[in-house]
């Protein structure tokens, strides 16, 4: 049962994805980005069969949630129209293809034949209480930086779109 | 690919072809937001790898990294956002390739 929402959801996952940067039908930067939330929203599944229940609430949360709206927000901003059907030189697309597919070939090959899984069980229960507890003994410092690095972003963006830009 | 007892691989290969995917996206798309999400697409399958090998391996610290990487991404898509929106207020495009000169 597990092993066939694993398969369901990686598929889902790869699916949306793929429709994420190469959509067949249309160009249209929105469509891109309601892919990203079905992606972002089947890998929360993924996370729930590792049994990290914390981290795909955040995963949905704080993705699907904050970041997408403001993929959007940005994309209504700029009123992009349909990005139009460029010319994309050959050259280009074949050379990045073949790249990629040589990482992906040579990764997917790397984890098959390496036997990295070999006589390992899962264990570990994604506890949220054992999360937190580790969160603020273990590594309150990081915790602490990454609120600062948050002011600081709010403070640049607010900085970086005024109108008057110097 | 047969149906065998899903394990740490067929994790890690989910993760490694999503990574490709934005890899490629970023490659091959010239439209400066969906290349961002590309490269959201990408930070997505490293979180994937770590929560996977945090299972797999017993150890909680995996998860613990996958929650700052969400935070930072997070604070990273806003200030970069925030740089497309000036870039655009200036140069009326969002195109990579009309994006050539560095001067604005």
């Amino acid at each position: 049962m597990q092993d066939l929402f694993f398969y369901l959801f990686a598929a889902l996952t790869l699916l949306c994805g793929f429709l994420v940067v190469a959509n067949p039908f249309t160009r249209n930067p929105v469509t891109s980005a309601m892919f990203l939330v079905l992606t972002i929203i089947s890998m929360a599944g993924l996370f729930v069969l590792l049994h990290a229940f914390f981290l795909a609430a955040v995963q949905i949360l704080v993705y699907a949630g904050a970041v997408m709206v403001l993929f959007l927000f940005v994309i209504m901003l700029l009123d992009l129209k349909e990005e139009a059907r460029r010319h994309l030189k050959s050259f280009a697309v074949v050379t990045g293809v073949l790249s990629v597919g040589a990482l992906a070939a040579l990764t997917l090959k790397t984890i098959w034949t390496s036997g990295v899984g070999q006589g390992l069980t899962p264990q570990i229960e994604g506890a949220t209480g054992s999360l937190g507890k580790m969160l603020f003994t273990q590594y309150l410092l990081p915790f602490e930086i990454v609120s600062v690095l948050l002011l600081v972003a709010m403070v640049g963006v607010i900085l970086l779109s005024k109108k008057d830009l110097k | 690919m047969s149906l065998t007892p899903v394990g740490l691989e067929h994790y890690l290969a989910v993760s490694a072809v999503l990574f490709c995917l934005g890899a490629l996206g970023v490659i091959l798309r010239r439209n400066l937001i969906v290349m961002y999400m590309s490269l959201e697409l990408m930070l997505n399958a490293a979180n994937l790898t770590l929560v996977a090998f945090s299972r797999y391996n017993n150890d909680l610290n995996g998860q613990v990294m996958v929650f700052f990487i969400i935070t930072v991404a997070a604070a990273e898509v806003s200030v970069g956002l925030a740089l497309i929106v000036a870039l655009y207020r200036k140069r009326q495009t969002a195109h990579v390739e009309d994006l050539t000169s560095m001067k604005l």
